[in-house]
């Protein structure tokens, strides 16, 4: 059947463009905890062609509705995979920050990254991981465990908000790349959210329910 | 076998999806109901205990592949089936609680109650304004104003007023396709009936024809009881608000149009109306 071809053919996009966006994260956690400079900057020149990657796969979605009309399981694909491709892109520019503020660190010898934020980092790369293995999978079992990661990330956002008060009073000289820090941590915590959405579009898919905005136990 | 042509085949081999019962409710005042009902083409059984609830001032949408029995199912309600031999009915059909199938109900009344709309337009050999008039002249005894009245109301509700106000003259044949549909519905709502029965009233009728029937369906739910049958999966999701799949004679699922046609809760729904199956 044409429908489910198209259908099949926007899910291999999305799932393109997903891994277009898993490599910018890990590239830009790397460059985090490398110093590199070069490897951030690359992760800045990759997200052009996220955008145009997003903008295609979205034109390409909007003409199958148009010309489908699709309902049911094909309806809720083809919406699941607009919203999806939307935060992915949002995941690459946050990406992009990141790498931003990795650049602006490597220009002088700064202080020490704190501990929390590797660990988070690798909790935020399992989190987009799971949620797309779910998007894969059409798991929403799997998709529902992202949504208890989150705690656990804004948890640690948390604790490098708090900790920039200690170092406001114990060395200010390293406020400034804290600052920095906090930005990237900022932005680890916009990804897990944007995990999130993800995996709350896949169980939409899966089973039709709407859970955003609800407590998942 | 791709898995699409699988689920094909699963559906053909085994008839209907048993197992839970569908739901067969509806929300608020319920116009028309019908309980177990079974109809026979002779000693061919069509229908399979259909139990169906159809809300007041609503569209319910009657959707289903061809032979599914959708049709029949709707020319039980005003009982025009009796109209052919060899049909038999079993069950009940509620119409405001009573059963429209019992000895002692007048059927000329039944059918001024509930009004039918057919596939094909099929307007009388006569004048727009007589095709409208016909069936009060039947009914009533109006003066010559009432009856003007009457037929201008009718028009006007049928949203054909303006286009055939000053040709009421001329001969209803001459009319395009949609307004010949659209004369169709005034002639059957000049009687004022409680419920329509629209038995695919759009598939002979051109994309701009379609869009004015659905627009007016949507305007003469305030007044009237809409069942409409149709192949049209589109327009079901367009106008009604709830929706009944057939299949092989029985209701597979029933529900809220809007539920039906983003997570349909049965697989053979789904696999219908995402055109796998029909």
């Amino acid at each position: 059947m044409r429908l489910t071809k198209e259908v099949d053919r926007l899910r291999k996009g999305v799932l393109d463009i997903a891994a277009l966006v898993e490599g910018t994260v890990r590239k830009a956690v790397v460059a985090l905890e490398q110093n590199d400079a070069q490897m951030a900057q690359e992760v800045i020149d990759g997200d052009r062609a996220v955008d145009q990657a997003e903008v295609d796969l979205e034109e390409e979605c909007l003409k199958v509705l148009a010309l489908h009309q699709p309902v049911a399981i094909d309806l809720r694909y083809i919406i699941a995979i607009l919203k999806i491709n939307n935060d992915l892109e949002r995941v690459g520019d946050m990406s992009a920050n990141i790498a931003q503020r990795v650049k602006s660190l490597a220009k002088h010898n700064h202080a020490a990254v704190p501990e929390d934020l590797s660990p988070m980092a690798q909790k935020v790369r399992a989190m987009l991981r799971c949620s797309l293995d779910a998007l894969v999978e059409f798991d929403a079992d799997l998709a529902r465990q992202v949504l208890t990661m989150d705690d656990e990330v804004d948890a640690i956002h948390r604790k490098t908000f708090e900790s920039l008060k200690t170092i406001l009073e114990t060395d200010p000289a390293s406020v400034p790349d804290y600052m920095q820090f906090v930005t990237i941590s900022r932005n680890l915590e916009r990804i897990a959210d944007l995990a999130t959405n993800i995996a709350e579009d896949v169980i939409y898919l899966v089973s039709g329910e709407i859970v955003r905005h609800q407590h998942v136990e | 076998m791709s898995q699409d042509n699988l689920r094909i085949k699963t559906f053909v081999d085994h008839g209907p999806e048993h197992g839970d019962e569908p739901s067969h409710k509806t929300e608020g005042t319920v116009k028309m109901s019908t309980r177990n009902l079974s109809f026979y083409y002779g000693k061919n059984q069509v229908l399979f205990d259909n139990n169906l609830d159809v809300a007041a001032n609503r569209v319910t949408a009657i959707i289903g592949p061809s032979g599914c029995g959708k049709s029949t199912h709707i020319r039980v309600y005003n009982r025009i089936f009796e109209l052919y031999r060899e049909q038999k009915v079993t069950g009940e059909v509620l119409l405001d609680g009573e059963n429209v199938l019992g000895d002692d109900v007048d059927v000329l009344r039944l059918r001024k109650r509930i009004g039918m709309i057919f596939q094909k337009p099929s307007p009388f050999p006569m004048s727009i304004f007589d095709n409208v008039a016909y069936g009060v002249r039947l009914q009533y005894r109006l003066s010559g104003s009432e009856m003007t009245e009457r037929v201008m109301r009718a028009l006007k509700r049928a949203a054909l007023w303006d286009e055939v106000k000053d040709k009421l003259k001329s001969p209803g044949t001459a009319l395009s396709g949609g307004q010949q549909q659209r004369l169709c519905i005034a002639r059957s709502i000049a009687l004022e009936p409680e419920v329509l029965l629209m038995d695919e009233p759009c598939s002979a009728i051109d994309p701009v024809g379609t869009a004015k029937i659905e627009e007016l369906i949507e305007s003469l739910k305030k007044r009237f009881t809409i069942v409409l049958v149709t192949h049209n999966m589109q327009q079901a999701a367009r106008v009604s608000d709830y929706t009944a799949f057939f299949y092989q004679g029985h209701i597979v699922e029933f529900g809220r149009t809007n539920q039906i046609f983003t997570n349909p809760a049965k697989k053979q729904t789904e696999d219908y109306i995402t055109g796998r199956f029909g």
